[in-house]
């Protein structure tokens, strides 16, 4: 009981701090920003493992955040196996096929004003739809190792870049185009150096979009079927043997994997559209 | 991008009014290409049975008795698909369009097995799909219900109070960048092991699912009255509470539901998910993994179809909601 009561006055604690720095002087510097949320996490993880010590929660329903870092440093080797399964090789070969493909096919669309007037609302209905369902599908056609899982990430990130470089290009004025055409610009000038540049927004919120479908996509098809190694089948067997140190490790896993693919996406972004508003400080 | 021919140069002439005539331009303008571009992709399907099932189809040829091109089973194993249906194009045509347990089944066969599921049995039968619908879409419901109610609260919890704003909402933008979906077999077996299971644990994955982008969705819309509006409402002497009611509230609803088709789709997954580690006996997802275990392809798919109807159900009956909701309201969306 002695820790659970510690839990709740460290909660009650970190919560008055976080009032005061939040509703403080200097509630706007980019430290305050950072360092509330970071108080929050922390307390919510200090928490978590005097609670689970506290009231001794079997390992089997939740296991301390202490001894999930320690499966975390033991493992490490078979984690960045399991990464390398997952992410290098399903998630991210997926969506770099998906992403140009979905790219080409924008640009085809935005030529023939027949296909993009057929293609956005069948974009928009699919992207709509439970689209992991086809992981059976496509762990039977190739196979039980990465290329199936690439094969549903493909499926999954092409919908929703298609419809945002569609919108993209769509987004320069008539004129701005006409501006081109009075220099003389071909259509591939045109493209090249005034439509494309001014999607990249819209290509990005796609992308941006499509690392957590990667993920999600890559995990949820070994679910049906994998090698022995991989993030999914790790968390599904796990889970099986009752090892849910092990699963939270995974998970971790999976979460900074996201994380850092976003972030990495945003930092691009932020390179490639400095021009735009949204970037402009 | 906008029609710049005038109104009245279509149907004008035979006396149609301008909302007629508005209406068959939309119609010529997206449902021909709709039409063609479904049509080219049922077209295509029925291209790529050809070569996806040419091994079973020569191989069921060569059983019958018939020439086929390499004549060991051993050569013809090596070849792909496309190569073995060019080595004996009639053979791979001709049965490439009724397999059972084919690789690719063919549209028609799939369309079969979906009426023969939901028309073909009786609504209880363990082979209905109506039934394994029915179970999904309970779960899903049951979970976007408490999803979008804990994400409401939250969202207007972190409008009001800045330091929830500031602790709170970083942490939920961060975790639409995480695959949270693969915590779902863990909650399944944990919630089991304390000895909840059934449609709950389902509906908890659907709940966290749909949570997330409901909290960020309303978040934004809570917002989104400018400083002029709330303004205004601060020198009719508003409460706050009074604010919330008559300025944020209505002002957030189209963010609410772009965001609840999002959440409602998330569910769905979710709930689908959920069925898989288990080995549930119902819903879709139980039969999309029994598929995959029997080789039951027409299943597979007709499960993801009917998916899919599902899914694209829910959206459109949130998107009629909230057009007559907004309509009501006086913003057409």
């Amino acid at each position: 009981m002695l820790l659970v009561s510690l839990a709740l006055i460290l909660w009650a604690g970190a919560w008055y701090a976080n009032a005061r720095l939040a509703n403080g002087p200097a509630a706007d510097s980019a430290m305050v920003r950072l360092a509330v949320p970071l108080v929050f996490g922390a307390t919510l993880l200090a928490m978590w493992e005097l609670i689970v010590r506290g009231l001794g929660v079997p390992m089997v329903i939740l296991p301390a955040p202490s001894v999930i870092a320690a499966t975390f440093a033991d493992r490490i080797g078979t984690l960045w196996e399991d990464f390398v399964q997952t992410f290098v090789k399903g998630a991210l070969s997926g969506y770099a096929i998906g992403c140009v493909a979905a790219f080409a096919v924008a640009i085809l669309a935005d030529r023939v004003d027949f296909l993009r007037r057929g293609l956005l609302p069948v974009g928009n209905f699919m992207a709509a739809l439970p689209i992991v369902g086809t992981a059976p599908i496509l762990v039977m056609w190739f196979g039980f190792d990465w290329q199936s899982k690439a094969a549903v990430v493909v499926v999954m990130v092409f919908f929703p870049m298609l419809v945002n470089t569609v919108a993209g290009l769509a987004e320069t004025g008539a004129m701005q185009r006409d501006l081109m055409r009075t220099y003389g610009a071909s259509y591939l000038q045109t493209l090249l150096k005034l439509r494309i540049p001014a999607a990249m927004p819209f290509v990005f919120n796609g992308l941006k979009i499509s690392t957590t479908l990667a993920l999600i996509g890559a995990i949820v098809a070994e679910f049906f079927g994998s090698p022995i190694r991989g993030v999914g089948f790790r968390i599904s067997t796990s889970v099986g043997q009752l090892a849910l140190d092990m699963v939270w490790a995974e998970i971790a896993v999976a979460a900074l994997a996201g994380t850092l693919f976003y972030g990495a996406i945003a930092a691009v972004e932020k390179r490639v559209t400095f021009w735009h508003p949204s970037h402009r400080t | 991008m906008t029609d710049t021919a005038p109104i009245s140069g279509q149907g004008a002439g035979i006396g149609r009014s301008a909302r007629a005539a508005l209406w068959m331009r939309g119609i010529g303008h997206t449902l021909v290409p709709v039409a063609t571009i479904v049509a080219a992709i049922l077209g295509l399907w029925y291209l790529a049975c050809i070569p996806m099932n040419a091994q079973s189809s020569v191989l069921a040829a060569a059983r019958a008795g018939i020439a086929v091109t390499p004549e060991s089973p051993a050569e013809r194993r090596q070849m792909g698909g496309l190569a073995l249906a060019l080595a004996n194009p009639e053979v791979a045509v001709s049965g490439a369009f009724g397999q059972d347990r084919a690789r690719l089944p063919a549209p028609h066969q799939v369309a079969a097995e979906l009426w023969a599921g939901t028309a073909g049995e009786p609504i209880g039968s363990n082979r209905s799909l109506v039934y394994h619908g029915w179970v999904t879409l309970s779960a899903t419901l049951l979970g976007f219900v408490i999803g979008t109610g804990l994400g409401i609260a939250l969202a207007v919890g972190i409008v009001h109070s800045r330091v929830m704003d500031m602790s709170v909402l970083p942490w939920a933008i961060v975790s639409q960048t995480v695959p949270i979906i693969a915590i779902a077999p863990m909650i399944i077996v944990v919630l089991y092991s304390i000895g909840i299971q059934g449609i709950v644990p389902k509906a908890v994955i659907s709940a966290y699912l749909s949570f997330f982008p409901v909290v960020v969705g309303m978040v934004k819309g809570l917002r989104s009255p400018d400083g002029m509006q709330l303004d205004l409402l601060a020198t009719y002497g508003a409460s706050k509470a009074q604010i919330f009611r008559k300025l944020r509230l209505p002002a957030s609803m189209p963010y609410l539901f772009a965001s609840l088709k999002i959440g409602i789709a998330a569910s769905l997954v979710g709930a689908i998910v959920g069925e898989l580690p288990t080995g549930a006996s119902a819903g879709f997802g139980a039969r999309l993994l029994a598929g995959s275990y029997y080789g039951q392809t027409e299943q597979i798919w007709a499960a993801l179809f009917a998916a899919a109807i599902l899914a694209a159900l829910c959206v459109g009956a949130l998107g009629v909601v909230e057009r007559a909701l907004l309509g009501r309201m006086g913003m057409r969306s």
